[in-house]
């Protein structure tokens, strides 16, 4: 059976902190700043909740980006919880690199809820690296595809 | 298995423009666990409420997922209306459709198909759900203030004549703030000094408000209701109790050199200082950086004459640690730094000043007693230029991007002064546009020109040319006439853009509110929460939200006030239950989690536990359900997978990500 | 689509400058040093290319007035740069002639010595490599 070629829709997640990002991506929705309905959002109630495992997890269920976003440094509600964050992604992104997992597929942004404007910026910014970079096939469980 | 009820609001046209919602409901029956689904007009009313409650009686729903707007605007909203129902109110979820989904695509499919996939996340992580229960935590009846200006001020009193405790903790050595540097306020033009004093006795004198100047913030900890507070008093070298006040170290001081900041350097003071003669408490401080007796050890002059014998060279920086229930920051403003604007030549000319040192020069207690001269000869002016919006509405790096608001007010209130003073002397004010919004605000600015006769000339100075002689020469554009001007002047006044008070991102953080790229700091709603931070009992009053003139900060620092009361007037508060907590038979006491806990909510204890039938005695992590805050540090840490953070478990977040990548 | 906002898309193109973000302040005729020389003045280059009128922009005086000294584009609060619209539309003039630089030894033919010579300076500091 020839197989269809189907139109790329990337599938990406993104964690978003529920202080500052959650509120910034709110922000870009009231403000109607578009970005493409590829990307969804979690809410998490800080960036040093995402454990690297939902990440890879994600990826094995055939998501082609993961961002998260997280309040600036020093602005964190938590005061220190997304320098965790931003130490844990370090580490998990240069395995990811050494496994062969494009670099461009996980970002971390800081997106304060007053940047509505940023949130929809990086947003687009990281779909259209995605579009650039294609599916991605290195560490998708091909049981998880129909 | 849960039986879930999904509930899809249109929220009049704001969903139901772009996405399909009977759809989304008709997709939501088919997804596992839901019991029930259906799509109304506005969920969020009395009648989308009850039905909600109808549905979870007739079909005994366990959870519920709302597919609206965002959870930060109506998730309490929904879960209240559960409660009500019977129903825990943390078995319900909220799919934002609104904010992500409808308002920010176009296309109705691809709307659709987001929504329900949003929806699928939220009924996956409902299925996971666990009722939980909130606990109580206590609030310490004492408010603290930061920042002793209009604003701190009128928030203290009123929080104060509601009956509570309240600190003010102010950086100067006086409290009065930006406020007690003018001389007449506008629309009326009454003195400033003459309302503002009688509030900072008010505020000394009253037996609920304790002030500390010359004291800074030093660490904030805890959360709302129960707020830690170290306040660094700096050293004064004066002691307060014996101080009377007489002045006579101020008028002995041998060193007279250092540039008083309350005349914004247009003048001197003495190393032994008060800001002003009116200065509450009127206890001076000695500027160790200028005081010869600290710079080279000999001198001693104000103890010597001091009779009280309250000089103390020895006096150290103290700490003191207080506990609060509420915080109000009040820390007020400043005006830009003028150096990325050489055009207009202010580092160039003494001639060129900003208008709250032009505030300073018209007033009696300032470096010219209260004479209209020029600062660089003392020469009467006869023509003065004012220039509107110097770094306020820039787009670039040099000044700000917002309107600062009270500029087109205070430069017609001075321009018409000087017109009433000095009928001789001719103003002109160079506009972008003149914005006088608010009561009696436009009838002012008319004044000014048609019976005070102030030339107005819509354009911009392009540039201000200081001449031999000592005159300035403007260069700026009449738009109206469609000509260049160039004028010749004697002094020229920039409306100088303000900003916040630059200390405002430290306290910010310390009190981890959030704060925007102006440094303003953020309110919790745009709209209907706008004195309040979005971190819990932390209030906004004055300009450190937004720029605002006095009455408004005035008003919104009573309205932060009764915020703070309505905090205060609460014994119990009830606390986050999405906290932390381990699974003892995972838990192999490492310390990880203890580690990154910002709260110091995790403690070890020696437990017996049964694991599979083996008793033993083990360390193992507990947390402290009060401290912590659930942010979940610790949950990444934990190596054996023992943390876990009720309300967003990994089960749930892992759920969620599987229903987005399904 | 008519010539006029072809030409003004080209304009904002080659200049990168959006002309909608103007305040109207008019700083930047305030600062110009040729304002008088000029007949479209530096603050109404921006309506022109806003209002699609490049025609009139290239047939002006003005647009071999403007010293390029850059005042307004240092000056310009919004980011708008007219001294950028004006060079954007010499560059379109040029561009119309069919070659987009000069050869050396066609240079002193065209030299004319009403040429403000900061405006010589100018160019050559912009247009070096």
């Amino acid at each position: 059976m020839p197989l269809e070629k189907k139109e790329f829709k990337p599938k990406i997640v993104a964690f978003c902190c529920n202080w500052c990002s959650y509120a910034g991506a709110d922000l870009a929705g009231s403000s109607r700043l578009t970005y493409p309905a590829d990307v969804k959002i979690i809410r998490v109630p800080c960036s040093c909740r995402v454990n690297p495992m939902f990440i890879l997890r994600a990826f094995e269920k055939g998501a082609d980006g993961v961002i998260m976003c997280g309040c600036h440094p020093g602005d964190c509600h938590y005061s220190t919880g997304n320098y965790y964050a931003r130490r844990r992604m370090t580490l998990l992104f240069s395995m990811l690199d050494y496994i062969g997992v494009e670099s461009g597929r996980t970002r971390v942004e800081w997106v304060s809820a007053a940047e509505g404007v940023k949130f929809s910026e990086t947003m687009n910014s990281f779909v259209e690296k995605i579009y650039s970079l294609g599916e991605n096939v290195r560490l998708g469980d091909l049981r998880c595809k129909n | 298995m849960q039986r879930i009820g999904v509930f899809v609001c249109h929220c009049g046209s704001n969903i139901a423009a772009t996405v399909d919602v009977s759809k989304v409901a008709e997709m939501a029956l088919m997804e596992p666990g839901v019991a029930h689904a259906e799509d109304y007009q506005y969920m969020c009313s009395e009648a989308g409420q009850a039905k909600i409650a109808a549905a979870i009686q007739e079909k005994g729903l366990t959870g519920i997922v709302v597919c609206s707007c965002s959870p930060r605007m109506h998730e309490a909203t929904f879960r209240k209306a559960a409660e009500r129902a019977g129903l825990n109110p943390y078995m319900v979820e909220i799919a934002n459709i609104r904010e992500h989904c409808s308002w920010i695509h176009k296309d109705m499919e691809e709307a659709t198909k987001k929504a329900v996939i949003l929806m699928r996340a939220a009924v996956a992580k409902v299925n996971l759900n666990t009722p939980l229960q909130a606990g109580e935590s206590r609030v310490t009846k004492r408010a603290l203030v930061i920042g002793g200006g209009i604003a701190g001020i009128q928030t203290a009193l009123d929080i104060a004549d509601a009956g509570y405790e309240v600190d003010i903790v102010e950086k100067t050595p006086s409290i009065g703030g930006r406020m007690s540097q003018l001389d007449k306020t506008f629309p009326t033009l009454d003195c400033s000094a003459c309302i503002l004093t009688p509030k900072m006795v008010e505020a000394s004198a009253h037996e609920k408000i304790t002030i500390y100047t010359y004291s800074e913030v030093e660490k904030v900890s805890g959360f709302v209701g129960d707020f830690t507070v170290d306040i660094r008093r700096k050293a004064r070298s004066v002691d307060m109790n014996k101080c009377t006040g007489c002045g006579v170290c101020q008028e002995k001081c041998p060193s007279k050199k250092a540039p008083s900041e309350f005349n914004r350097g247009l003048n001197t003071r003495s190393a032994i200082y008060t800001p002003f003669a009116q200065a509450i408490p009127n206890v001076p401080v000695i500027d160790r950086e200028a005081c010869i007796k600290f710079r080279t050890g000999k001198c001693g002059v104000c103890s010597k004459v001091c009779q009280a014998g309250a000089i103390d060279y020895e006096q150290k920086d103290e700490i003191i640690t207080e506990k609060y229930g509420a915080i109000v920051v009040a820390t007020g403003f400043d005006t830009i730094k003028l150096d990325r604007y050489d055009e207009y030549a202010y580092s160039q000319s003494k001639d060129v000043i900003t208008s709250l040192e032009l505030e300073r020069v018209m007033n009696a207690a300032g470096p010219t007693h209260g004479h209209l001269e020029r600062l660089s000869d003392g020469k009467a002016p006869k023509e003065i230029v004012f220039i509107q919006c110097v770094g306020s509405r820039c787009a670039d790096d040099r000044g700000k991007p917002y309107c600062s608001k009270i500029c087109c007010m205070y430069t017609a209130k001075h321009a018409m002064l000087i017109r009433d003073k000095y009928p001789d002397v001719n103003v002109t004010v160079f506009y972008i546009d003149v914005r006088t919004p608010g009561k009696n605000f436009d009838e002012f600015y008319r004044r000014a020109v048609e019976q005070y006769g102030v030339n107005y000339i819509k354009g911009q100075v392009g540039k201000v040319i200081p001449k031999p002689d000592g005159k300035l020469l403007v260069q700026g554009s009449d738009l109206l006439d469609n000509r260049q001007i160039l004028k010749e002047a004697d002094m020229v006044v920039l409306a100088t853009a303000i900003e916040p008070n630059p200390d405002v991102r430290k306290i910010a953080t310390m009190l981890t509110a959030s704060i925007d790229t102006n440094n303003f700091l953020t309110e919790a709603h745009a709209k209907l929460r706008p004195v309040e931070s979005p971190t819990a009992g932390i209030f906004l009053s004055g300009v450190c939200q937004g720029p605002k003139d006095i009455p408004e900060t005035v008003a919104q620092a009573g309205a932060a006030a009764v915020k703070a009361i309505g905090l205060l007037a609460k014994d119990k508060l009830m606390t986050n239950p999405c906290t932390a907590h381990s699974d003892e038979l995972l838990c192999n006491g490492c310390s990880s989690c203890e580690n990154v806990c910002p709260y110091g909510a995790i403690t070890y204890e020696d437990k017996e536990v049964n694991d599979h039938g083996i008793r033993e005695t083990r360390r193992i992590a507990v947390v402290n359900n009060a401290l912590c805050q659930g942010c979940g540090a610790c949950t990444v840490a934990c190596p054996s997978g023992a943390m876990d953070l009720q309300g967003f478990s990994n089960r749930q977040i892992i759920a969620e990500v599987d229903a987005i990548c399904r | 689509m008519n010539p006029g906002k072809k030409q003004a898309e080209m304009i904002r193109e080659i200049s990168g400058v959006n002309p909608l973000k103007c305040m109207k302040c008019g700083k930047c005729s305030a600062t110009c040093p040729s304002y008088n020389e000029m007949d479209i003045k530096p603050h109404q280059f921006v309506s022109y290319v806003v209002n699609e009128d490049i025609e009139s922009l290239i047939n002006s005086k003005s647009l071999w007035k403007c010293l390029s000294c850059f005042a307004c584009v240092e000056r310009c609060p919004r980011d708008v740069k007219p001294g950028k619209l004006i060079d954007a539309a010499r560059q379109m003039v040029v561009r119309k002639k069919g070659q987009d630089y000069l050869k050396a030894d066609e240079i002193p033919e065209l030299l004319d010595p009403e040429l403000p010579q900061q405006l010589l300076v100018s160019a050559f500091r912009r247009y070096r490599r």
